[in-house]
């Protein structure tokens, strides 16, 4: 057996090839952008994406207020002190409703925050860093309604963003000294007198070595005593001394006066934890599917050396999987189910259909099961068959109706809805007359939108329904083809 | 022509074929038919599915519960609320408010004057009202307190109470149609980690889209979306992605055909016209085209009253009580009632004293009510005291997960612990022999 991690062949980087690498190491791409990753061939065209830190990045000129759950000042504390001796509802009252004012206001910002950050997973020119950033946010699961501060979540995005292709060891070290995380899981609480032990189990359940994987209760009672004091105060993360139990810890049959850091480090140094981040990472871009193959569990093994080797750089270990036999490999083609944002944004950016309104598509999101800055709990979303069920696969055809057309649910948008000049996706074929094969449209249409062939039977479904409304190709009938094209149950996979 | 008529024929028949294939069989279809659900109570209707079945009702914003089950008996009450206070049965109209209706003239309690119809299901002995629900350290974030009651859970993190139900019940594959909501999204409290709920506004939204731009999509579409899965994969062969989707993508046929269908029919009773009663239309339906559906989820919102209370809450009661009593007479008329149980619940109460708008700012513990042959009728527990209260606020009575024990233990037949993650003191609020 040859190695899967292995290095394609330079010659089989073709059409399918470049296309699948859009998809998976970003959100798609127009036939245009696929071709042009061909021309620069599997070597440039994986540094390409890898190495976006020389990309167009997407407008930064957002204006976030951080300040909107600022602590209360010593006046406003002594104010309500005083209230509440003089029994002074009024005051109370007021000052009840102004802590209210600025949680709606807070919510406000949440949601502009996430339109913010699904425009910016559409425009951006550094695919890869928003899908890293987007895999991050799962990984480290954080949600708003828990910690109520658009502000740290917003701050633990742009963390994990400046991170996300960098080390895993920094990002670790990132998260436990995070405002947002160490509220959501109560590590403000983990104090010398009384352990809070929820960052300290999750830190070794879900983010560096996977359940169950070689460490005992007594490791995350120690580990919890660790980070004890690692705490923030306002927007800033706090090291609270007092709070710390400087006392002596076994961990991971070490001994020692360990401090959060030092518990990053001692789990760094466990081979499950390559192992389980370049498993998490294989899912995500390689395959969901229930089981593994061999040559699954080879690349997984072979991922996770490189990253031990390589001090957890990521971009190394990415890079080599991007360019690996493995993720080529027929049965890794069509084998991720795609998250309702990769549904949206590759819509948009492969198809080039106007974006209409990002309001929606955050709301279309919601409904699909994904809401960004809301993972459904700390193990961040399960992703794979478990977005699908009978209800989001209306959604999800809906959405695609919606962004192909302007068709929303509630029926026709009032007013026309923005043009989608869909002849981009044939232009290529016109022969040197200018016509356009209809029956080459459709199958080069198809296996495009579809990220392969869909097969005789259903490409004759679709020449019929062609030859059913007209001979020739016009852009109406090419975005009635995508309709339907876009409600095959084979478009929700990449 | 003839052949495309036959086609899609053979599409549906194949695809009601596939959709009953064993792994998309509920797995309470199979509990029931090993007898566990016997009761004498039901399985009297032939060709009547056995299954229970439980609606919730969300009353969200926080219902002001002191304004809906009135402690008439106690004076403390219009001293906390001057304006507001609903006068005791047999006394004028105050504000053009009408008096309570007559629960328990001994205790002192009774209904909101425009919970007529809540009153007369009372009469009939179908209504059980438990005060004073709530729970430690109340939350009074809308959001927050919402989710500790959806996921069942202080720390109001992780999956939803009635999902775990699901998930415990079936072993890893969810259960297409278990539950439903009428709305835009599910509600957390039905969200499983393996469970999902379907949830839509609108029967006739819980479809494609694309058909309304062109009629000649239709076809094509339903063609490409009811192949089914194919070839069932060898037994020990996973099942690919492709092949999961297209099963997936064929069961939503079936069930889009199903519930327009059910949903499509005129009901047996007559419902009022706004959103909660025309929600219960819709769940009455389902329930009367025997759909496996056990869990259905309708809300109503506007209980939010800060200010000038009296006339939204009076309109928001009727509402309510009108709504529950016509689907409770649809139930009856179609002699599904006795499978039905309907619990109705809201994230919180309100603060005792009224504010200076004429409204109630927020609280804590309120009542919750439950409906149905199967309950146990009366008035449960005692009415929290308005003067031993914790900052104002109510001290609860009855955890709100005693009445989610007694409904899994005793209604859908499910250990609560498990579920709830911890043992809650059973309030025994059904009256059926088990």
């Amino acid at each position: 057996m040859g190695n899967p991690f292995q290095p394609l062949s330079k010659k089989d980087f073709d059409y399918g090839a470049a296309q699948h690498l859009l998809n998976r190491a970003g959100f798609g791409g127009t036939p245009a952008q696929v071709r042009a990753l061909v021309e620069l061939g599997l070597d440039g065209g994986v540094d390409y994406l890898v190495d976006f830190q020389g990309q167009r990045v997407a407008d930064e000129g957002i204006d976030f207020k951080s300040d909107i759950l600022r602590a209360q000042t010593p006046e406003e504390q002594e104010a309500l002190r005083r209230a509440r001796i003089e029994k002074d509802s009024e005051t109370i009252a007021r000052l009840e409703r102004e802590r209210q004012q600025r949680q709606t206001e807070d919510r406000a910002q949440i949601a502009a925050m996430k339109r913010w950050w699904l425009a910016r997973m559409i425009e951006s020119g550094r695919p890869l860093q928003e899908k890293l950033t987007l895999f991050w946010h799962g990984h480290f699961a954080t949600g708003y309604r828990t910690i109520e501060n658009s502000w740290h979540m917003l701050m633990q995005n742009g963390m994990l963003r400046s991170r996300c292709a960098g080390s895993f060891a920094d990002l670790a070290r990132g998260i436990v000294s995070d405002p947002a995380m160490l509220k959501y899981l109560d590590n403000d609480e983990n104090r010398k007198v009384s352990p809070n032990e929820n960052l300290a189990r999750e830190l070794l359940e879900l983010f560096m070595l996977g359940e169950g994987n070689g460490y005992t209760e007594r490791d995350i009672k120690e580990g919890a005593r660790a980070l004890t004091g690692r705490t923030f105060k306002g927007n800033e993360y706090f090291f609270d001394k007092a709070q710390h139990d400087g006392g002596g810890k076994q961990i991971m049959h070490r001994s020692g006066n360990f401090n959060g850091d030092e518990l990053v480090s001692i789990l760094l140094e466990q081979p499950a934890c390559s192992r389980f981040i370049a498993f998490k990472l294989y899912r995500f871009f390689v395959n969901d599917a229930p089981g593994l193959t061999r040559d699954g569990a080879e690349t997984i093994e072979r991922m996770a050396k490189a990253l031990r080797d390589g001090r957890y750089e990521l971009r190394p270990a990415l890079r080599a999987l991007f360019r690996s036999q493995h993720f080529y490999a027929l049965e890794n083609r069509l084998a991720i189910v795609k998250s309702p944002s990769q549904l949206m944004v590759q819509t948009v950016r492969s198809l080039g259909t106007p974006v209409r309104s990002v309001d929606r598509l955050v709301e279309a999101g919601d409904l699909m099961g994904q809401e960004l800055f809301q993972p459904p709990s700390v193990k961040g979303w399960p992703g794979g068959r478990s977005w699908i069920n009978t209800a989001t696969m209306f959604t999800r055809q809906n959405t695609a109706v919606y962004l192909v057309s302007g068709r929303t649910t509630r029926g026709p948008a009032t007013g026309a809805p923005e043009p989608f000049d869909a002849m981009h996706l044939v232009e290529h074929l016109r022969t040197t007359t200018g016509t356009l094969d209809p029956g080459e449209c459709v199958r080069s249409l198809a296996s495009f939108a579809l990220g392969g062939d869909p097969g005789h039977e259903r490409i004759t479904e679709l020449e019929d329904y062609l030859g059913s409304i007209g001979a020739t190709i016009n852009n109406e009938r090419v975005q009635a083809l995508l309709c339907l094209i876009s409600a095959m149950p084979e478009y929700q996979l990449c | 022509m003839f052949d495309a008529a036959f086609t899609r024929r053979l599409f549906l028949q194949r695809g009601c074929a596939l959709a009953s294939m064993a792994a998309t069989v509920p797995c309470f279809i199979e509990r029931s038919a090993l007898g566990i659900l016997g009761d004498p109570l039901l399985s009297s209707q032939p060709g009547v599915p056995d299954e229970r079945i439980l609606v919730i009702i969300q009353l969200g914003g926080g219902n002001d519960g002191l304004n809906t089950v009135i402690p008439f008996g106690d004076d403390e009450y219009y001293r906390a609320r001057p304006q507001i206070g609903v006068r005791a049965p047999g006394a004028a109209a105050l504000n053009s408010q009408p008096a309570a209706l007559t629960l328990d003239a001994n205790r002192g309690i009774g209904l909101h004057p425009n919970l007529e119809g809540l009153k007369t299901l009372y009469d009939e002995g179908v209504v059980s009202i438990v005060q004073g629900v709530g729970y430690p350290n109340p939350n009074r974030s809308h959001f927050t307190s919402m989710d500790i009651w959806q996921t069942g859970r202080l720390d109001a993190k992780g999956s939803g109470w009635i999902g775990r139900y699901f998930d415990n019940n079936c072993n890893g594959t969810p259960t297409p149609e278990a539950a439903i909501a009428i709305g835009r999204n599910a509600p957390l409290a039905l969200e499983g980690d393996i469970q999902k709920a379907i949830a839509f506004e609108n029967a006739s939204l819980f479809r494609w889209n694309g058909q309304d731009l062109h009629p000649s999509l239709k076809e094509p579409y339903d063609r490409l979306n009811r192949a089914g899965a194919g070839a069932a994969p060898a037994h020990n062969e996973p099942e690919t992605q492709k092949s999961f989707l297209l099963r997936t993508a064929l069961d939503a046929q079936v069930s889009s055909d199903r519930i327009r269908s059910a949903v499509a029919k005129e009901p047996l009773v007559a419902y009022p016209g706004h959103g909660l009663a025309q929600q219960l239309k819709i769940i009455g339906a389902m329930i009367r085209d025997g759909m496996p559906t056990r869990v259905y989820y309708a809300s109503m919102g506007g209980f939010d009253t800060h200010g000038g209370q009296v006339g939204t809450h009076g309109n928001l009661m009727r509402q309510f009580g009108d709504s529950i009593l016509a689907f409770q007479r649809d139930l009856k008329q179609q002699h599904n009632d006795a499978r039905v149980t309907t619990m109705v619940f809201s994230e919180f109460g309100r603060r005792v004293k009224q504010n200076a708008s004429g409204g109630t700012d927020h609280g804590t513990a309120a009542p919750m009510f439950l409906v149905g042959p199967a309950v146990k009728p009366g008035v449960f527990a005692n009415h929290p005291s308005l003067i031993d209260l914790d900052q104002g606020d109510l001290k609860y009575a009855i955890d709100f997960r005693s009445v989610y024990a007694s409904v899994l233990e005793d209604w859908l037949k499910a250990p609560s612990e498990k579920i709830l993650r911890g043992k809650f003191a059973n309030p025994r609020l059904f009256s059926l022999k088990s």
